[in-house]
């Protein structure tokens, strides 16, 4: 019998074998890793270093530059602006992304079902929506909003109402949950479908061998197998809520009055920086939301593999 | 039990025949749904630029004005769609095939290697995803000008070149797709450990590095934000950012109605990207299904 | 100062010594100055960035290079208003990318010419130019003994309406504010769907709005800033502009949007007031309502014409040019020469120039779409009932900025405008002093 060492995997015959062979391992995997995280480096960390060196200076249009160190953070927190859009993306995303999921659950639902005709077009038709750049998702879907003349319009000139305002103040934080869902929900699908279609049959033929009928077994094994999915799908949501900014940003000049400027937190970091030249605070602004988004998205994720574990 | 090779559908195919309407007609709806936009696009790319102000939102003009509409769109402002149009190609190109490159290698290298400091590499990427895009705009930008980058197509693919969530769809994939005794048996072979990549994974890994470039190419293609604050030169833009300056033009004291024109170049903008969807279903199809089950 | 204009500060008393030392006057780059510098920049050639949004400016330069074949001049359209500022603010901050010229609205140069990043133009001779041009616009450009800019055009106010909507309904042509409000009333009451004019609420507009009714609230002296959104002047316009605030009687449909220009072609808006270069909109974006419209003078509060300047901008030179002369050459002709001139007014710009402003050429134009009526005339009246003495924020765009936030509100829940100008101003003066700036509010 032939003596091999292998590196890594099989147990080796001696302590300096295994060293050798660990640390050969381990050059292997950060040679994998290098280019990805030089990039890394070059596109997050260092601007995300720069961000927090912002955060803790002071630049004004008379004076200059100032070490401030926590005072931007202090106002932040007590920033009623900041606090009033996180509340408004926190009521956002109750609504935005049960409504998207449970679309997609359905739609996922449907299309693994065996009973639906054209399976295949609606699995592609529902999914483009995701190739349309959001810039110009918003730009139609405000063209279909005007109260006056477009789509809106229309049918608000054919009920002879005023009913449909999705510009109004009141609506427009439908408007915008309306644009996202539309946006990302034959994604969403896809995803879920994805992870339908890996489900052993098996399972379905023991259901029906026991009689179970189709509700039953969306219930106890669909459902079920979709649980790791559902999870990450309501994650990234969460974080893409948390971060809203491209949809209310390109729909202000349709509604002015009704997305003030500190209507997301991105949109208040941004106008902070762009219109305000605050530079630093706008830094602190999206630090306090990086860090907020990052404790929730963990909180989410750790509550629903809790769940899934039981 | 032969049922258990048999691909899923065929079995519930012939076990449930009944097509059910309900499910069709929710389907429809929800296909209305999402086809109710880009029709309005496509009806209102045939219109001329009179007829968009006359006309109601989904009803045809008095003309078929697309092809005019097709040509102006790429000779307007000395042609500077085209060149969007390239761009866009451009930065996709590289840096969404270059980002899918970039995350196999490191989803391969975190799977399936042990090194110090993996576990916490990978907290790291992952936890990038919550960074606020806004954060990082400004001070990348500021660090790219200091290295003299911005304003050109580089200030756009190599931020563009890291994606936490392809790395993690390919840290997925690589886990559930390349057995790691294929790679002992590689190496007992004496291959190292490139060669094991490029000859034995990597076939392996195919239909998820299709989704990770796919879905990366989509992100850098409808990318908005960061090309804006890169570019001030509109040579350099991609359609993203061109069309929303277009539409911009519209709205302003000096403002030249255009919107023919952006309706026409919005539709001209997603047609690339719809039919390499169409084209490589199968492939993307399955890379979604190994990276939504684990977590 | 900011850190990067302080180094430039720096830079420039280093050449000035230098320059000083070699006997010659060094106004920004160290380059030669005076009137002559610029002839022998032009005749020298070279190649220089001009960033701008008007869409005649493809066409100035294009007949600038005609006549100076041996200058190129790269114009880019880098975004209108705030987009292009931002970008300029970015490019600066950075240290590179910023072009040679670009435009800016009147209402932004003090924003940059107090941060120290506009060339002063008066060492080459641009102090001379001051009786080419209208009164308004110059007060704008120049600052003490500095000059910033050249005008490019001008926004002096005047009533546009739908005389059709007006004759349909029997409504006259108002002449005073309490008319107008009468009117508006009048319209709105016999079609709901009918607005006498549009405002969704926009900072600039309403200051204007002040400007006009005599008010002040903008003091600035150097770095030292007064805000009274409350004055004489501001309560005038807010008892009149609450009436049609509180009495919903203003379309709510924002300015530029698609649904606006409709109702502008169709009659559901029936007048607009605004700055000169609204014929030019309506004509491109409302053709629909072409021979319907009118021009009248803006309405007063007591009968005797008054205006204001509304919109409007003008050629810079920015700070780290490397030809600045070469830059300032091409400042005072397309903002100067007749050719520009000429090309500005053709495209339905109403010009800056005293010339100008005199030629029969610009007083004859009849437009068609305002019924062969020479609207001229009355924006030439209009230029000339302008109230002097005003003043914008060194913060101005940022004011406009978060106008929505606080008087937009007002507008949209159609309540007090005066609750709304108090939270503004209080936003305005916290921003000042957090810039540095030493603020008094009232």
């Amino acid at each position: 019998m032939a003596i091999v060492t292998a590196p890594g995997r099989s147990p080796a015959r001696s302590r300096a074998g295994a060293g050798r062979a660990a640390r050969r391992e381990a050059a292997n995997g950060w040679l994998f890793v290098l280019p990805f995280v030089v990039v890394f480096l070059v596109a997050i960390v260092a601007p995300v270093g720069y961000a927090i060196g912002l955060s803790l200076f002071r630049d004004q249009l008379v004076g200059g530059t100032a070490f401030v160190g926590g005072a931007n953070y202090l106002k932040a927190l007590t920033d009623p602006a900041l606090w009033g859009g996180v509340l408004r993306v926190v009521l956002f995303l109750v609504i935005q992304v049960p409504i998207m999921l449970i679309i997609a659950l359905v739609a996922a639902l449907a299309l693994d079902s065996g009973r639906l005709r054209f399976a295949g077009a609606f699995r592609i038709l529902l999914f483009l929506p995701y190739a349309v750049p959001g810039v110009v998702a918003v730009l139609i879907w405000g063209f279909i909003y005007g109260p006056r003349y477009g789509l809106a319009g229309s049918l608000n000139h054919a009920l002879g109402a005023g009913l449909l305002e999705p510009l109004s103040p009141q609506w427009v934080l439908g408007a915008i949950v309306n644009i996202v869902t539309w946006e990302f929900a034959g994604y969403n699908m896809l995803i879920f479908y994805s992870a339908l279609r890996t489900v052993s049959t098996e399972l379905y033929e023991a259901a029906e061998l026991d009689g179970a009928g189709p509700l039953r077994i969306v219930w106890s094994i669909k459902l079920p197998a979709l649980r790791g999915a559902i999870v990450i799908a309501t994650v990234f949501s969460i974080i893409g809520s948390f971060q809203l900014f491209n949809e209310p940003n390109l729909l202000k000049p349709l509604a002015p009055n009704a997305i003030v400027s500190s209507y997301t937190p991105n949109l208040y970091a941004y106008t902070l920086s762009f219109a305000g030249q605050q530079d630093n605070y706008s830094a602190t602004v999206a630090i306090v939301m990086g860090v907020l988004t990052a404790v929730i998205a963990y909180v989410v994720q750790v509550r629903g593999m809790r769940r899934d574990a039981r | 039990m032969s049922a258990l090779r048999a691909p899923a559908i065929d079995v519930r195919r012939a076990r449930a025949p009944r097509r059910s309407v309900l499910l069709l007609a929710i389907m429809l709806l929800l296909t209305a749904y999402t086809l109710l936009p880009l029709l309005y696009l496509v009806v209102n790319s045939t219109k001329s630029l009179d007829d968009f102000f006359r006309t109601f939102g989904l009803a045809f003009g008095s003309g078929f004005a697309l092809p005019a509409n097709v040509a102006e769109v790429f000779t307007h402002d000395g042609g500077v769609f085209g060149g969007w149009l390239l761009n866009t190609l451009l930065y996709s190109v590289v840096g969404g095939g270059g980002a899918a490159v970039l995350a196999t290698f490191a989803g391969y290298g975190i799977a399936k290697f042990r090194f110090p400091g993996r576990r916490a590499l990978f907290a790291v990427i992952l936890g990038a995803v919550a960074i606020p895009g806004t954060a990082l705009a400004l001070p990348t930008f500021l660090l790219f000008s200091n290295l003299g980058l911005t304003n050109t197509p580089w200030a756009v693919i190599i931020p563009s070149l890291v994606s936490p969530f392809g790395l993690y769809l390919m840290w997925t994939y690589t886990v559930d797709a390349v057995p790691s005794e294929l790679l002992e048996a590689a190496r007992i072979d004496g291959a190292g450990e490139l060669r094991t990549f490029f000859t034995v994974s990597l076939r392996l890994l195919a239909p998820g590095f299709v989704t990770v470039v796919l879905f990366s190419v989509v992100a850098t293609w409808n990318n908005y934000f960061l090309p804006l604050i890169m570019l001030s030169d509109p040579r350099w833009y991609p359609l993203t950012v061109g069309l929303a300056q277009w539409n911009a033009q519209s709205a302003q004291s000096t403002a030249q109605p255009i919107q023919n024109l952006v309706l026409t170049g919005s539709l001209i903008s997603i047609i690339p990207l719809v039919v390499a969807f169409l084209l490589l279903q199968r492939f993307w199809q399955s890379g979604l299904a190994a990276g939504s089950v684990k977590q | 100062m900011k850190r990067s204009t302080t180094l430039a500060a720096a830079g420039l008393v280093a050449g000035l010594a230098a320059a000083a030392l070699t006997g010659c006057s060094s106004g920004s780059s160290g380059g030669p100055t005076g009137a002559g510098a610029l002839d022998d920049a032009l005749k020298q050639g070279g190649t220089i960035t001009y960033w701008a949004w008007s869409s005649a400016s493809k066409d100035k330069v294009a007949a600038f290079e005609k006549a100076y074949p041996k200058v190129t001049v790269k114009y880019v359209n880098a975004g209108s208003g705030g987009d292009e500022y931002t970008k300029i603010t970015n490019a600066i901050k950075a240290g590179s990318g910023a072009p040679d010229v670009a435009q800016f609205e009147y209402t932004a140069l003090s924003q940059f010419s107090l941060a120290g990043d506009l060339v002063d133009l008066a060492p080459y001779g641009f102090d001379k130019l001051e009786d080419q041009y209208s009164t308004g616009t110059w007060s704008a450009v120049q600052s003490g003994d500095k000059v910033y800019a050249l005008p490019e055009d001008s926004g002096p106010m005047a009533m546009f309406y739908n005389k059709r909507v007006f004759d349909e309904h029997g409504i006259t042509v108002p002449t005073t504010w309490d008319e107008f409000v009468a009117d508006a009333q009048k319209l709105h009451a016999a079609d709901p769907n009918t607005y006498l004019t549009s405002d969704g609420g926009d900072g600039l507009f309403t200051s204007s709005m002040i400007w006009q009714a005599g008010g002040h609230p903008y003091k600035v002296d150097g770095t030292k800033v007064t805000i009274d959104l409350q004055d004489s002047g501001t309560k005038k316009w807010t008892a009149v502009w609450n009436e049609l605030v509180e009495g919903q009687l203003l379309s709510p449909t924002p300015a530029y949007t698609d649904d606006w220009y409709k109702q502008l072609g169709s009659g559901e808006i029936a007048a607009l007031v605004s700055g000169a270069w609204m014929p030019g909109l309506l004509t491109t974006s409302a053709p629909e309502a072409s021979g319907d419209w009118r021009a009248a003078p803006m309405p007063t509060y007591d009968g005797t014409p008054a205006s204001a300047n509304y919109g409007g901008s003008a050629q810079a030179v920015v700070k780290g040019s490397k030809n600045a002369a070469l830059a300032a050459a091409f400042v005072k002709w397309i903002d100067s020469s007749d050719e520009a001139v000429d090309i500005n007014i053709k495209a339905g710009s109403f010009p800056a120039t005293t010339k100008a402003l005199g030629s029969s050429a610009l007083v004859d134009q009849a437009p068609e779409y305002f019924g062969d009526q020479k609207i001229n005339e009355v924006l030439l009246e209009a230029s000339k009932s302008v109230p002097a003495d005003w003043q914008y924020l060194p913060y101005q765009t940022y004011a406009s900025s978060i106008f929505a936030d606080s008087v937009g509100q007002a507008y949209a829940s159609h309540s007090d405008l005066n609750a709304g100008l108090k939270q503004w101003q209080s936003a305005l003066v916290s921003y000042g002093k957090d810039q540095g700036f030493s603020v008094t509010a009232g």
